[in-house]
């Protein structure tokens, strides 16, 4: 498992908005990489057209390519509910379904999609998940009570265990700790440790810590001003951009002068 | 250590005047006493009394209060009074028909055999014998019960359907188009058809279709659908709107498909809300008249099926029975029959509500830990 992603000349539109503009980048197959910039610099955007969830949006589009292990995602006929089970993705609240027990909820992936699954198979499949997730322990004796009866650094990794149940080539996270305790993050942080090992992990966000900590290469975006699209400033190995970055932006950024 | 414990109890210097704790009642006794008095000058009557003494209690601890706790604390008093006012103005109605409907109709209802018998063969004769000669009421219910069940069933079996679909393509896939807005336009416009009207298009679509004369139990279910189906768009609209994008987002993120998303993450968070805003619906249409009078017919026996010939209901049963009596000389028995069908029909629509609540209780999302 686990693929890398290349991404030629990419530009992400809003309408006729120009959001983000000729991103080119290329990230390593069991490896984490972490998007940094200020807000509203197209980071979460351009994380979403890596497996085409920004579509969910009405308007948005893009022009140029993202090649999964060579592959077009982006190509004619290319069916973005593929991609989308190939490419899983954890957002920044949790979000887990109301109306289904928290073992329902990592098999969400498999039974939503009608897929036939033995009983053993699925005990297997949402222990192997939880404990990916490092939530085993925790929810092993309350697998048939509601998911939203968890705390919320426990339902962001009961999320994350229902990503890595479908069994995806690549794991994005958009700022998946942004609404977490620092416990809880620190468990997520060495969740995603843990998770490169198998997956491709793409992580947004705002805590430049957190991404020296978990991030083997970084990528920094800015805008120009109000108005104008998102680019990608440096992309490099996360020492280089923390510690002697290039580009004068990227310096005044990861030392906090910037404005 | 001297003279620093005052025995005086000295009053705070964050508090003001206040009225003590008894005060409302107090007025509210005087108000009373004071306005029976007036009113027993100029005539006694229970509504003058209510309303001068409503008048006079806000006056009375309005100005009190004033005096007492200054303007602010006065102003709110009075908010207070209009408030509570309001409330019990817009109770009124409701109680008073209750009582009324439960005063008239008990005999009825308490009647033996009202419920389970229909008025197939029950003539004037019965009635006139019952008057003069005290002999127990005949007939009852039953066929208008059956119909208003069975037309109201047929109803929901069509708009449900039809309502929620259309909901679902507004939310989910109609994206503001010019098609669904105006779905919505029109949606609203049937919302304000008079009930009358859709009576008619249910019965002249018939006429046209099946033919001349067609008075059934389906036409009227037609008719009801038709003042149903904008009802449940909209609070199954309402429903679908308020299912957060983050579960549709994270369904779609684990490779699932629309479709599917939408049937089994969407419609189950947002259930409880569309099972109670269709049983809502069916309480609003069970108590119409219009539409099943110009399309059921009357009817006196029993009839269980709806595609052939005419069927009583319980609205067009009361209406018949207060206005043509099965005994023109003697409408007394005909009236309490009325009255008895009234108190079943509001009885009928309480349960509806109250099966509303309890579907919408089974149905929420569990937050149990």
């Amino acid at each position: 498992m686990s693929k890398r992603i290349d991404v030629k000349d990419l530009n992400v539109y809003y309408g006729k908005f120009l959001a983000v503009e000729d991103v080119n980048i290329n990230i390593d197959a069991k490896s984490v990489t972490a998007f940094i910039g200020p807000s509203g610099c197209g980071k979460s955007t351009f994380l979403r057209t890596l497996n085409r969830m920004h579509e969910v949006i009405p308007g948005a589009r893009v022009e140029g390519e993202v090649l999964l292990d060579g592959d077009n995602l982006y190509g004619p006929g290319v069916d973005p509910v593929t991609v989308r089970s190939q490419i899983g993705m954890v957002f920044q609240r949790p979000n887990p379904f109301p109306t289904m027990s928290i073992r329902d909820n990592v098999l969400a992936g498999v039974k939503l999609n009608n897929q036939k699954i033995s009983k053993g198979e699925a005990d297997a499949l949402v222990e192997r998940s939880l404990r990916g997730a490092n939530l085993w322990n925790e929810v092993k004796d309350r697998l048939a009570k509601p998911g939203s009866g968890l705390s919320g650094g426990q339902q962001q990794r009961l999320c994350i265990a229902r990503a890595i149940a479908v069994e995806p080539q690549v794991i994005l996270m958009d700022e998946p700790c942004s609404a977490l305790d620092p416990i809880s993050t620190l468990a997520i942080e060495d969740l995603i440790n843990e998770l490169k090992d198998q997956y491709t992990v793409v992580i947004v966000t705002h805590n430049m810590q957190q991404a020296a900590r978990v991030s083997e290469k970084t990528a920094f975006f800015n805008i120009a001003g109000t108005g104008k699209p998102g680019k990608l400033i440096e992309y490099g190995d996360t020492h280089t951009i923390f510690s002697n970055p290039t580009e004068k932006a990227t310096e005044d950024y990861v030392s906090g002068r910037f404005g | 250590m001297t003279a620093t414990m005052t025995p005086v109890k000295k009053r705070s210097a964050l508090t003001k005047g206040q009225l003590p704790k008894w005060a409302p009642y107090v007025v509210l006794g005087l108000a009373l006493i004071l306005s029976a008095a007036i009113m027993a000058l100029i005539g006694f009557n229970a509504f003058g009394w209510g309303i001068l003494t409503a008048i006079l209690f806000t006056a009375g601890l309005v100005g009190w209060s004033a005096a007492a706790e200054g303007g602010r604390k006065a102003k709110d008093k009075l908010a207070t009074c209009l408030v509570v006012g309001s409330f019990l103005v817009a109770l009124l109605p409701l109680i008073s028909v209750i009582w009324t409907v439960l005063v008239n109709g008990l005999p009825g209802l308490t009647d033996p055999g009202f419920l389970s018998t229909s008025m197939n063969g029950v003539t004037g004769a019965f009635d006139n014998k019952t008057v003069e000669e005290g002999a127990p009421v005949v007939g009852g219910i039953y066929h208008a019960l059956i119909g208003t069940l069975l037309i109201t069933a047929v109803a929901t079996v069509i708009s449900v359907p039809v309502g929620l679909l259309t909901a679902i393509y507004l939310v989910e896939y109609g994206n503001d188009r010019p098609l669904a807005r105006s779905i919505t336009f029109f949606v609203d416009v049937m919302t304000g058809i008079p009930s009358i009207v859709a009576g008619l298009f249910a019965a002249a679509f018939f006429f046209a279709v099946v033919g001349p004369g067609t008075k059934t139990g389906a036409v009227a279910a037609v008719a009801l659908s038709v003042l149903m189906i904008p009802v449940v768009v909209r609070s199954s609209e309402e429903m679908l709107k308020i299912v957060p994008n983050e579960l549709r987002e994270a369904a779609y993120a684990l490779g699932v498909r629309k479709w599917r998303t939408i049937l089994k993450v969407v419609i189950p968070t947002a259930i409880s809300g569309i099972a109670s805003g269709v049983t809502l619906a069916i309480a609003r249409v069970i108590g119409e008249t219009a539409p099943i009078l110009v399309t059921a017919g009357f009817a006196t026996s029993i009839n269980y099926n709806v595609f052939s010939g005419w069927m009583a209901s319980l609205p067009t049963f009361i209406y018949t029975q207060i206005l043509n009596p099965t005994s023109p000389s003697n409408p007394d028995p005909s009236s309490m029959r009325a009255w008895g069908a009234a108190l079943v029909l509001i009885i009928l629509v309480m349960l509806l509500n109250l099966i509303a609540r309890l579907i919408a209780r089974m149905f929420a999302p569990k937050t149990g830990r």
